[in-house]
């Protein structure tokens, strides 16, 4: 792929700040206050389930609709009463992206007719983005013509080609196949990072979140609940919501003493500090979870029943009645191949730091 | 006998090899009836304007002895220009009122009750149609009445309610919601998407209408236009209702040609009269639907 | 969308909503106000027109007449064209393109033009067959066949005829048992929406009435209305509230019929049923 896109001053990344940002519809409140910086370059990925506000973040972002307080600050300018046609950001959506009366290249070209491009440069320009998004081939197809993944990169490759200062990406994967959605995934971490351009990559699907973005920012009910690179947001997270929507957990009931959690017999580190001793739930990643060995003559609170085993290719997930509790247990297949489901297992928890949930936490996330 | 012969199709049981002779007795009742009165009439209109009383061929009707007289020409000029006006402002009034209804609450009850109301006024046609504008403002209804009161008679020059502009008037009653039913489900198939994708890209609403709402909505609309000339091309209950002279547009001239004496000597007028409006019918209805499959492409 | 692209649209809107309101409103109010005049300008109002709907004969027979071709027409639809789609989905697909085009002629086929080909043939019925209004019917059902024919084919669309019917025979069923305890139930909303169709056409009709001489509900209407104008505007308001209750009730039946379906989509869907490519019901009635 050619280097000139990220070696124009013009294409280096700019710093895109959200400073306490609100919307509110009627009595909804649909964004309470984020507060959020992208640093030039950088993909921050937005995650959370239906109505906590990411979109809302994003089309506050991209001048779509008009906050009810807050600032939203591009490369140093204050744009928060600037109309979206002035803003300098590139869109795509997650469905109907493209015009559908023009061809790809028309599609490309438009947004460059409009920023008043002359034809020939508009022309190679849109070769030249259409190439590396790799439609080079597709150029004066419509549309109905097109595959979902591949309307998608034309639809990437129109954002782009008006060299935006901002890329803004609204669930660009939701409506596509399982296996395009990989693909693509990478494709539009590849553009970027060529590119260069600071993006805000909104997204319901965790694992595309943790797998393209520099940070991760997990939201719920028009908060922000945690923000940082995907290893922390997987490993340490900071409230039961982001421990629960990022990955699988195990709830297992314990107590908090001596600084730490002891949940069936095994005293666990604490990712929280400051909790007060007491009963609390766990929350056990099922990678924590292994199995120590056979179960037939043993007893004990870590022994119980394998009821299902999910065979996900390189791992397995096993699914063990503890008799009060079923737990999830996560393993190389091949280590999971030997105890079947009915067979009884022997489980032992990995001393990872865990977090917990006492009393007033649980009933104030239920 | 047509429902007759169906039921005995129906009812006749299955024997193994007369079973494919036997499937066709089930088709020969609709054939028989769309033959007797759906073809043999234009078969009729066809032939019997092409022959003379003795049966031979002849193009007589259609030169300057048939169609093609001066009378007739200005009928079929009349007509024209009426279509063509209630078409184009019917198309544009439905166009915005379709505007208005679909960038409302798609299930709220606004939008139901227009949809509904348009199902219905798209109804209301010929006499009652007639009679509901003489009554309100026909020479005798409370609102000519009231206005000339006020110093305002607006039939001083001749009650034009009764003519060809009084006509077209009253077909923008059917014509307009004709419109926003036909032309509805283009308007919905605009995506917000694309409005959103404009302003991003840098452009301002004369830019969105010009090159992406525009471009995407001239064919469905030109469609429809083309419909409601049909439309009002093919209309006869509603002149024949009000127009009470010869017939200045050719339904009512068809009309007259069959009930008077003029009608009895010329047969073959009539039915090439008949024949003329066919075929400007199978034209615009042939654009139409050529106007439309380009349409349904874009806008699913 | 900003609030000053929100607030000039929602002005539009007022704008496009309250003129068209009133140009579609006003008639139908002055219909009513004309219809209960009384004698004089200066006499009270009253129902006289109307109560004059049943005292005058040429009316109330008109009325029936055109009520008895309804159900005649309807009848006839149901007997003839529905057999007939469902015999061709089962064992003639490859004739449904051509029935479908068929069905569709007459609305490309104006009715003023049609009417004048009808002329012989109904007056080689008058003579040779019988010449009851009630014949008008044959070619009613011309001018219905392409609303039946659209609403039936939505209906046969929708159910699965071939493992109905197979299912139906293999368990003893004659086609005549198939067609009236298997497929039509299943496509009753189908059913009624072509009938209400169908109604709602020929009360409406005119042209060929006028034409080919005989005194149906429309044609009476604009002869009593040379006599007597209140009365006959009566009828049309009456008329008028017909129709539109038959539609609300097809409206409302047929959003029961596509629970999943959006509200949009089915009212939408039913409008195209009602408005048609070509034109409306009244189309013959205009």
């Amino acid at each position: 792929m050619t280097g000139s896109h990220g070696s124009e001053a013009t294409r280096a990344g700019v710093e895109v700040r959200l400073e306490d940002l609100r919307r509110t519809y009627g009595t909804t409140t649909a964004l309470d206050g984020l507060t959020l910086t992208l640093a030039p370059g950088e993909l921050v990925a937005l995650l959370g389930p239906s109505g906590c506000g990411k979109t809302t973040a994003l089309r506050l972002l991209a001048g779509l609709e008009e906050a009810n307080g807050g600032r939203v600050i591009i490369a140093g300018k204050d744009v928060t009463n600037v109309p979206a046609n002035r803003r300098d950001i590139g869109m795509v959506f997650q469905a109907y992206s493209l015009f559908p009366h023009m061809t790809a290249s028309q599609n490309v070209e438009f947004g460059l007719q409009l920023h008043r491009v002359d034809q020939d440069e508009r022309r190679r320009r849109a070769r030249e983005v259409l190439d590396l998004v790799g439609l080079a081939a597709h150029a004066n197809k419509f549309a109905h013509q097109m595959s979902g993944g591949q309307q998608q990169r034309v639809a990437l490759a129109r954002a782009l080609a008006i060299r935006p200062k901002v890329l803004l990406l609204d669930e660009p994967l939701s409506a596509l196949d399982a296996k395009v959605r990989g693909r693509l995934r990478d494709e539009i971490r590849r553009v970027q990072l060529e590119v260069g351009i600071t993006t805000l990559f909104v997204t319901h699907d965790q694992e595309e979140a943790l797998a393209i973005a520099d940070r991760v920012g997990v939201m719920q009910a028009g908060r922000l609940e945690q923000l940082g690179p995907p290893t922390e947001i997987y490993s340490r997270p900071t409230t039961p919501f982001v421990a629960e929507f990022v990955g699988l957990s195990n709830r297992m009931p314990g107590e908090v003493k001596f600084g730490g959690v002891e949940v069936r017999g095994t005293q666990l580190p604490l990712v929280q500090k400051d909790v007060p001793a007491g009963p609390a739930v766990a929350l056990v990643r099922p990678e924590a979870v292994t199995i120590a060995g056979d179960g037939e003559s043993a007893s004990g609170p870590l022994v119980g029943t394998v009821i299902a085993v999910a065979f996900l290719g390189a791992v397995s997930r096993v699914t063990v009645d503890l008799g009060d509790i079923t737990v999830l247990a996560q393993l190389p297949t091949s280590a999971a191949a030997d105890h079947p489901a009915g067979s009884r297992v022997r489980l032992a928890l990995r001393p990872d730091p865990v977090l917990v949930e006492t009393k007033e936490a649980t009933t104030a996330s239920a | 006998m047509t429902a007759a012969a169906a039921a005995t199709a129906a009812g006749r049981p299955f024997a193994g090899s007369r079973r494919l002779s036997l499937s066709w007795t089930g088709l020969v009742p609709f054939f028989i009836y769309t033959a007797l009165f759906l073809f043999l009439p234009t078969a009729i209109i066809l032939v019997g304007s092409l022959t003379d009383k003795d049966g031979s061929f002849t193009l007589v009707n259609f030169g300057p002895d048939g169609i093609a007289q001066s009378y007739l020409l200005r009928t079929l000029l009349a007509s024209l220009q009426i279509s063509a006006v209630s078409g184009l402002v019917g198309a544009v009034a439905g166009a915005l009122l379709a505007y208005a209804v679909a960038t409302g609450n798609p299930r709220g009850v606004l939008r139901r009750t227009v949809t509904s109301a348009s199902g219905v006024l798209a109804q209301f046609g010929g006499v009652t149609l007639a009679f509901a504008f003489i009554a309100t403002i026909g020479p005798a209804s409370f609102i000519y009445e009231t206005m000339k009161d006020r110093g305002i008679d607006f039939y001083a020059n001749g009650v034009w309610l009764y003519e060809l502009s009084g006509i077209t008037l009253i077909y923008l009653y059917f014509q307009i919601p004709l419109m926003v039913i036909v032309f509805l489900p283009a308007v919905d198939g605009i995506r917000p998407q694309w409005r959103e994708a404009t302003e991003s890209l840098g452009g301002n609403t004369w830019h969105y209408w010009r090159y992406v709402a525009g471009p995407l909505l001239t064919p469905s609309f030109l469609g429809c236009a083309l419909l409601l000339f049909a439309n009002s091309f093919s209309a006869y209950a509603t002149a024949a209702a009000l127009i009470t002279q010869a017939g200045p547009i050719v339904p009512l001239q068809i009309s007259n040609l069959l009930t008077s004496e003029t009608g009895r000597a010329q047969p073959g007028l009539a039915k090439a009269l008949a024949f003329a409006m066919i075929v400007v019918v199978l034209v615009v209805m042939s654009l139409y639907t050529l106007l439309q499959r380009r349409t349904s492409n874009w806008l699913r | 969308m900003s609030s000053a692209r929100r607030f000039r649209l929602q002005v539009f809107r007022i704008a496009v909503f309250v003129v068209m309101g009133l140009f579609f409103l006003v008639p139908i109010g002055s219909m009513f106000e004309f219809s209960t005049r009384g004698n004089s300008a200066t006499a009270p109002r009253n129902l006289d027109a109307w109560l004059n709907i049943v005292k005058t004969p040429e009316l109330s027979e008109a009325i029936i007449a055109s009520l008895e071709l309804a159900v005649i027409t309807t009848l006839a639809m149901l007997v003839l064209v529905l057999p007939t789609m469902v015999w061709v989905r089962l064992r003639f697909s490859g004739l449904s393109r051509v029935i479908e085009f068929i069905c569709l002629i007459p609305l490309t086929v104006p009715a003023i033009a049609l009417v004048v080909g009808m002329v012989p043939i109904y007056r080689w019925i008058n003579i040779n067959v019988n010449d009851s209004i009630l014949t008008l019917a044959f070619a009613y059902l011309i001018l219905v066949l392409p609303y039946a024919y659209r609403a039936l084919d939505a209906g046969l669309s929708a159910i699965d005829l071939k493992t109905l019917s197979e299912a139906a025979r293999s368990l003893g069923a004659g086609w005549a048992t198939v067609m009236l305890r298997v497929v039509m139930p299943n496509m009753s909303t189908a059913i009624l929406n072509a009938s209400l169709l169908s109604v709602a056409l020929v009360l409406g009709e005119y042209t060929f009435a006028n034409l080919l001489a005989y005194e149906n509900l429309q044609v009476a209407i604009a002869y009593v209305g040379l006599v007597d104008a209140g009365t006959s505007i009566a009828v049309a308001v009456a008329s008028l509230l017909f129709a539109f209750v038959l539609l609300l009730i097809l409206s409302y039946l047929g959003r029961r019929q596509a629970p999943f379906a959006q509200a949009g989509a089915a009212d939408y869907d039913l409008a195209q049923t009602v408005g048609l490519s070509g034109g409306v019901i009244g189309r013959a009635g205009r």
